[in-house]
């Protein structure tokens, strides 16, 4: 079986082919570029490298939120055109459960955050116990409340995300329990890792058409915030 | 041999999400039109008095897929009999625009088949095509809508030169301040053109711009400026202001710069065919008014019926197979160009 990974959620653009045994292929740029020029030659790529068709692959794994509104929208609609055209499901992975499964089996708590702008972070917790668990599941909010949740959780920390660099002031700072940073390697999103998560969704059936899946934000537009 | 004829000709699948409306059609060789669904976000933005692109954005992708799986549907045809995808990539919202795009880029690509982009206002031109059979270019175009006020030469099919434009804000765009200012909300241009059926349009002398060394541009900005003022001063003088008279002159004045201005670049350029065309056609006082003076002046007049006024896919279509035939089509490098001129191919040929 082989997915193929999408992930536009923030500024990272990465797709990968994997199946149940190995990444085929995975193709990551961390670099300040359009998504949407970038993300289906990315994808051609992979295919022409790899000398088999698109039509080869079982289901496509999305990055579904939190993120940037317009990320999550060039990839879910890439990923939505791809199965409508292709009459393949997709595999909707929230963006902080997949980022926080590139630490597989690390003892710590696993604290993903993403720059959430207006002062506040993309985050949840996450836990191997053995098994891949949520222990507090994703929300947008202030980092002192992100502080306060896991100093009363009084376990070791570890983080990853864009939204680490402009945090770690404030982490410093406030943090009564030790934490650690991932290594590069794993700090950011990464299509492999989405798409090796996905193959346990699959597994549990958690599939969506393409007609039917759309991306969550985890925030109203401001327009619809200033209204209220 | 009836499949076998119904089988011949290009089909394409046209994608059109550039403001609050997405649309999906299937058009057989550019002019045939087999389907063609709408579906309006008006109700969602009419609470804000104009388009929230946000929650365009958002309903867009909410309704791609099912928009094109009816366009499909109706036209009874399966994704895979698709010969062309074709896509507006700009002007618009650019977030509104992505959706689009992106979602063209994944179905061309899975399909394997040719991706034309597609100006949305040469598209609306298009439309034209797909109702008149006769029209061929050369000919002039008005188009006027929420965002354009432009007097277009098009040479050929996919040639086009400006030849006069709206200096401040659109016709369109005025409709909906106007409408605005009189709580009549969003959109502005059906519910002035109500209220002005039942006004004199000669009652209030509102003033007539003129553009210095341009006589073929348009503004409309004192227009509006002097319309908010006439409701200003009644106000503070306590007066009741009759509304229809108020939209039915303001509407007037419209029509009467678009048609000066035409008839100075039909004179100038000797011109025999005039095309109106973008969101203000729907406009029928505006359409009959044009026609008469066409009439008088022997001048051929073309416009879209109602429906491919508003956004439409099925325009979209029409501009591709012109487009395709040119011998243009795009890799997949193709992004949205929100400010993308008329006449302007920006993106990397295949």
């Amino acid at each position: 079986m082989k997915i193929l990974g999408i992930e536009s959620s923030s500024l990272v653009a990465s797709i990968a082919l994997v199946d149940e045994e190995k990444v085929i292929a995975e193709y990551t740029i961390n670099f300040q570029q359009t998504h949407s020029q970038i993300l289906l030659p990315m994808i051609q790529e992979i295919f022409f490298r790899m000398g088999i068709t698109i039509q080869d692959i079982d289901a496509i794994a999305v990055s579904s939120g939190p993120g940037s509104f317009t990320g999550l929208r060039i990839g879910s609609a890439t990923a939505k055109g791809l199965g409508m055209a292709l009459n393949k499901p997709l595999i909707p992975v929230p963006t902080l459960e997949a980022m926080a499964y590139g630490l597989y089996q690390v003892k710590s708590l696993i604290c993903p955050l993403m720059d959430a702008k207006r002062q506040q972070v993309y985050t949840g917790l996450y836990e191997f116990s053995p098994e891949f668990k949520v222990v507090e599941s994703g929300a947008a909010m202030a980092l002192t409340e992100v502080i306060s949740h896991i100093n009363a959780k009084n376990r070791e920390v570890i983080f990853l995300g864009d939204g680490t660099d402009v945090s770690l002031g404030l982490l410093q700072k406030e943090l009564t329990v030790p934490y650690t940073l991932a290594p590069v390697y794993a700090n950011r999103q990464r299509a492999a890792v989405l798409a090796s998560l996905s193959l346990l969704y699959y597994k549990e059936k958690k599939l969506l058409s393409a007609k039917d899946y759309i991306p969550e934000y985890f925030r109203a537009s401001s327009a619809e915030r200033l209204k209220e | 041999m009836s499949t076998l004829t119904e089988k011949e000709g290009l089909l394409i699948l046209a994608i059109e999400t550039s403001c609050d409306e997405t649309s999906a059609a299937i058009v057989k060789n550019g002019r045939t039109v087999l389907s063609n669904i709408i579906h309006s976000q008006i109700a969602l933005h009419e609470t804000y008095g104009g388009v929230v692109p946000e929650i365009a954005s958002r309903s867009h992708i909410e309704k791609i897929n099912e928009v094109i799986e009816k366009a499909l549907a109706q036209a009874q045809v399966s994704l895979h009999e698709i010969d062309i995808i074709a896509v507006t990539y700009g002007p618009g919202l650019v977030g509104a625009l992505l959706v689009g795009v992106s979602q063209a880029k994944a179905i061309a690509y899975a399909l394997d088949k040719p991706l034309i982009p597609i100006h949305h206002i040469e598209g609306h031109i298009a439309a034209n095509f797909l109702e008149h059979k006769q029209l061929r270019p050369p000919f002039l175009s008005l188009v006027v809508s929420g965002g354009h006020t432009h007097l277009i030469a098009v040479k050929d099919y996919g040639k086009f030169e400006i030849l006069g434009q709206t200096r401040d804000d659109a016709a369109g765009e005025a409709f909906d301040k106007i409408a605005r200012a009189i709580g009549f909300g969003y959109p502005g241009g059906p519910k002035i053109e109500n209220e002005a059926k039942k006004g004199n349009p000669y009652a209030i002398p509102f003033p007539k711009a003129k553009v210095e060394n341009a006589p073929y541009d348009f503004s409309f900005s004192g227009l509006k400026s002097a319309v908010l003022n006439y409701l200003h001063k009644a106000k503070q003088r306590g007066e009741n202001v009759n509304l229809s008279d108020l939209a039915a002159s303001f509407q007037q004045a419209v029509i009467d710069a678009l048609i000066e201005k035409t008839a100075l670049v039909i004179e100038k350029y000797s011109y025999s065919t005039l095309v109106l065309a973008g969101g203000v056609a729907a406009n029928r006082s505006l359409v009959f008014q044009l026609r008469k003076w066409c009439e008088e002046h022997r001048i051929k007049f073309f416009a879209p019926s109602l429906v491919y006024c508003t956004d439409n896919a099925a325009m979209i279509a029409a501009a591709a197979y012109d487009e395709y035939r040119q011998g243009n089509r795009s890799n997949y490098t193709l992004n949205a160009v929100p400010n993308l001129k008329i006449g302007e191919r920006k993106y990397e040929q295949w």
